[in-house]
């Protein structure tokens, strides 16, 4: 389903890396038809505006600096975004609850709760091995309670005994019950379909979480969804307070910006994907694979590829031909930082190179940030020329004079230095192997390959 | 008592359902240009208020740059621009507005309804069939979603409801065949409506779009002209995937009209505004709850001036 979206926001970075340097009115076009685009993917037009503010403000800003592209700048920074938007990482369904653990799933009619209660039955019971009863609170609809009940004989779940005329929550109590009495380690509620404006139905869903107090209170969206996605999804959380997402009919051709609109307003982590009417088709949502696909990793690629062809050329191959003669000092160890910085920081570049996700959290852990970038060019614009292309003269009061200069401690300075020479010491060992550029290829994949001034101290 | 007239009627629910958008609508617009002139400002911000209603960015411009060639520049009311962009959203629709017309000399006339899962189309049916029956017709249910678990039964259930027979096969039978003894009953019987569900299918799934090709072509073995109606049936939540939804029916299921479902909701299903424009599919009904009688014939000019947040 996302992939409409993808080519459509293929044909806008197309437009822009083709074109090549921009100006400032070219970020506004780019925008603009960013804007359209994800309007037409179904986006809430509050959550687009907030989006497109948000990238505008970060794109002036770093419009100025040499080499990069204003088109690059916004390519990184809207995938950017929009990974954060959708949210950082995976999020599975929380199961961490003395048993039986309820889930509680809620939604519109016909969004696709009952078979979603079905599927993620069966994939507790056969992934996590997990004694699961389902209960279908659907006293409204023509033979809701059977649905839900075929469903379980077909993926060989237990469903709760159907009794006419009992309300949803006198049939949750009876759920939980039961599920007490006989050690199920989950019990899964399926409500009746309800629209967000439909007070009564609300207040019979606020029962019903307050008999069951669900672990996971899923609303299950369509994936279709239109404008409304943001309204339905903001009064489902008001009133009855949602944990988490079901995005079903991902298998359509729709664009599937529901997905952000929903996950925008509410703040709750999408945790499933509805991907056909098997039941076996429900996938765990992957953020990054997402918005990926939302922007078309092939041309972000390749974007990069331009990105690196920006880096200024004469610094690289200044800084490559010292290299080869064994020299090193701050001053190369500056330009790198600001190539880096250039590419859109490590952070741009490390997101912009596929399958880095693990690499990134790697560096967040060791809290390597494009923040760091900033200190260290810092401390070394603190220091004289001297200082800076013979390290070996800074002594103790050399480092205080340097730290108040850059607003940084001695022990940043210190850090700064060592990992300066970690730096020299590898450049040496590269030349010897005979390798020589100044980014060191495949830094993507290993992190062992980063220049050492990014990598974290031990 | 049904249950809309204990809820004072469609409309006033179906404006009820608008009070929302209509006062962020009213207020919207009343902040920007009440006692002003219409300026650049104030139109962006009307095109907008139309994106939220799901009019899509091209058709809610488009009906911007309109308003501005007659008004731009010029002091104009909040009740005035509203009223005049309702009448240029009726004057979209009037054209596509026509009730399902049951042609007597089809014996049975047989209304196929097809649509995306979960969009309303067993409810419409048995919405449809109370209808049918409360005009005098004798109306026969035929369950071809034979597919998804207690589809069956929930057809079954309207059958009770609606005083009307329904013809079943066991699940995972192909639907054709269940279409083929549908006619053949209906026939036999002299029915004059068929209403014959069908399993919810995305219309970029092409094995499913061939399985409903399969089952006009098996009806048409007994009665070449049908079906008389093929009827897409529309979620009013659903946003500019209409667009494919209805290009991908229409081209491979021929269809005739269009059911647009859960209006009551908070969505406002301005899509259709697009839809009237580019395709001209006629819009049968709306519906507007989930019991018998909470469906309605379209009325053009109050969904516009209910999508505008002015009284009908
Ligand atoms: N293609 C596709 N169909 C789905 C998916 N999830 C559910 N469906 C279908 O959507 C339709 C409605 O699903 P249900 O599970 O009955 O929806 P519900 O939310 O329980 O509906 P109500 O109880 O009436 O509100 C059925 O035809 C399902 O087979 C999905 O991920 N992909
Ligand atoms: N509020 C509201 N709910 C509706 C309306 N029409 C249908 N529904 C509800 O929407 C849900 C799905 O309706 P169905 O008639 O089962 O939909 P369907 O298209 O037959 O679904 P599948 O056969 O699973 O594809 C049910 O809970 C209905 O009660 C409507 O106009 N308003
Ligand atoms: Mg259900
Ligand atoms: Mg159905």
């Amino acid at each position: 389903m996302f992939e409409s979206l993808t080519s459509r926001l293929g044909e806008v970075f197309d437009g822009l890396t083709r074109r090549g340097a921009l100006s400032e009115s070219d970020i506004k076009t780019a925008l603009r038809d960013v804007r359209v685009a994800l309007l037409e993917a179904d986006v809430a037009l509050p959550v687009v505006k907030e989006f497109i503010a948000g990238i505008e403000t970060q794109a002036t800003g770093q419009a100025v600096i040499k080499s990069v592209t204003p088109g690059q700048m916004v390519v990184k920074i809207v995938h950017d975004r929009l990974i954060e938007m959708l949210g950082a990482e995976v999020s599975e369904i929380n199961l961490n609850a003395a048993p039986p653990v309820p889930i509680l799933m809620v939604g519109l009619q016909g969004s696709g709760k009952t078979t979603t209660t079905a599927k993620l039955g069966k994939q507790l019971v056969e992934k996590h091995r997990r004694k699961v009863l389902m209960a279908s609170l659907d006293v409204r609809r023509p033979a809701a309670q059977e649905q839900l009940r075929v469903l379980g004989d077909q993926v060989l779940v237990p469903t709760l005994d159907i009794v006419v005329g009992e309300s949803p929550v006198k049939i949750t109590e009876r759920a939980m019950r039961k599920a007490r009495q006989e050690g199920y380690d989950v019990v899964l509620l399926d409500t009746a379909g309800r629209l967000s404006i439909d007070d009564e139905l609300m207040a019979e869903a606020a029962a019903v979480r307050d008999a069951a107090k669900p672990v996971e209170t899923l609303l299950v969206a369509d994936a279709m969804t239109g404008q409304d996605a943001v309204n339905t999804a903001r009064a489902f959380h008001e009133r009855i307070g949602l944990t988490g997402i079901a995005l079903t009919r991902v298998d359509g051709d729709a664009r599937g910006g529901a997905a952000l609109s929903i996950r925008a307003v509410t703040g709750c982590p999408i945790k499933l994907l509805g991907v056909g009417e098997n039941l076996d088709a429900l996938e765990p949502f992957h953020p990054e694979r997402i918005a990926s696909r939302i922007l078309g990793m092939g041309d972000v690629v390749s974007l990069v590829e331009k990105a690196a062809e920006t880096v200024n050329r004469d610094d690289a191959e200044k800084l490559a031909a010292r290299l080869q003669k064994g020299q090193f000092d701050l001053e190369d160890m500056l330009s790198q930082l600001q190539q880096l910085k250039k590419m859109g920081g490590l952070g741009g570049v490390m997101s912009l190179l596929p399958g880095v996700a693990k690499v990134k959290k790697q560096l967040a852990a060791h809290s390597v940030d494009d923040g760091l970038i900033k200190r260290q060019e810092a401390i070394i614009f603190s220091m004289t020329r001297g200082e800076r292309l013979r390290p070996a003269i800074i002594k103790a009061s050399r480092k205080k004079r340097i730290a108040t200069g850059a607003g940084a401690s001695v022990q940043e300075v210190n850090k700064l230095l060592k990992q300066f020479q970690q730096m020299q010491g590898m450049m040496k060992r590269m030349r010897k192997m005979g390798r020589k550029g100044a980014l060191p290829p495949g830094m993507a994949g290993d992190l062992s390959a980063l220049p050492p001034g990014l990598m974290p101290p031990r | 008592m049904s249950e809309s007239d204990q809820r004072g009627g469609w409309l006033k629910r179906l404006r009820s359902g608008l009070q929302k958008s209509a006062t962020r609508l009213s207020t919207g617009i009343g902040d920007i240009i009440t006692k002003r002139k219409l300026d650049e400002q104030a139109l962006s911000d009307i095109e907008e208020l139309l994106i939220t209603a799901d009019l899509g960015v091209e058709v809610a411009s488009r009906l911007t740059r309109n308003l501005a060639k007659s008004r731009f520049g010029k002091e104009v009311s909040d009740e005035e621009i509203r009223t005049a962009m309702a009448d240029d959203i009726e004057r979209i629709l009037a054209p596509v507005t026509a009730p399902l017309i049951i042609e007597p000399d089809h014996r049975p006339h047989v209304i196929l309804v097809v649509g995306v899962n979960g969009a309303g189309k067993t409810t419409t049916i048995g919405k449809l069939a109370s209808r049918f029956r409360q005009q005098g017709y004798s109306v026969m249910l035929a369950a071809g979603d034979t597919f998804r678990a207690a589809a069956i039964e929930q057809l079954q259930i309207w059958g009770e409801r609606t005083g009307c027979t329904v013809i079943t096969r066991p699940a995972g039978t192909d639907p054709a065949a269940v279409a083929y003894a549908a006619i053949e009953q209906a026939k036999a019987a002299a029915t004059d409506i068929l209403l014959l569900d069908t399993a919810g299918r995305l219309h970029n799934k092409a094995n499913l779009m061939a399985e409903l090709q399969k089952i006009v072509r098996v009806m048409r073995k007994l009665d070449e002209s049908a079906p008389h109606n093929c009827l897409l049936v529309l979620d009013a939540t659903t946003g500019q995937n209409a667009h494919a939804q209805v290009d991908t029916f229409r081209e491979l299921a021929s269809i005739t009209g269009l059911v647009v479902t859960k209006l009551d909701g908070s969505a406002r299903g301005g899509i259709i505004v697009a839809l009237a424009e580019r395709f001209g599919v006629p819009i049968h009904a709306i519906g507007v709850g989930e019991s018998e009688d909470d469906l309605r014939p379209f009325e053009p000019r109050d969904f516009a001036r209910s999508l505008m947040g002015l009284n009908p």
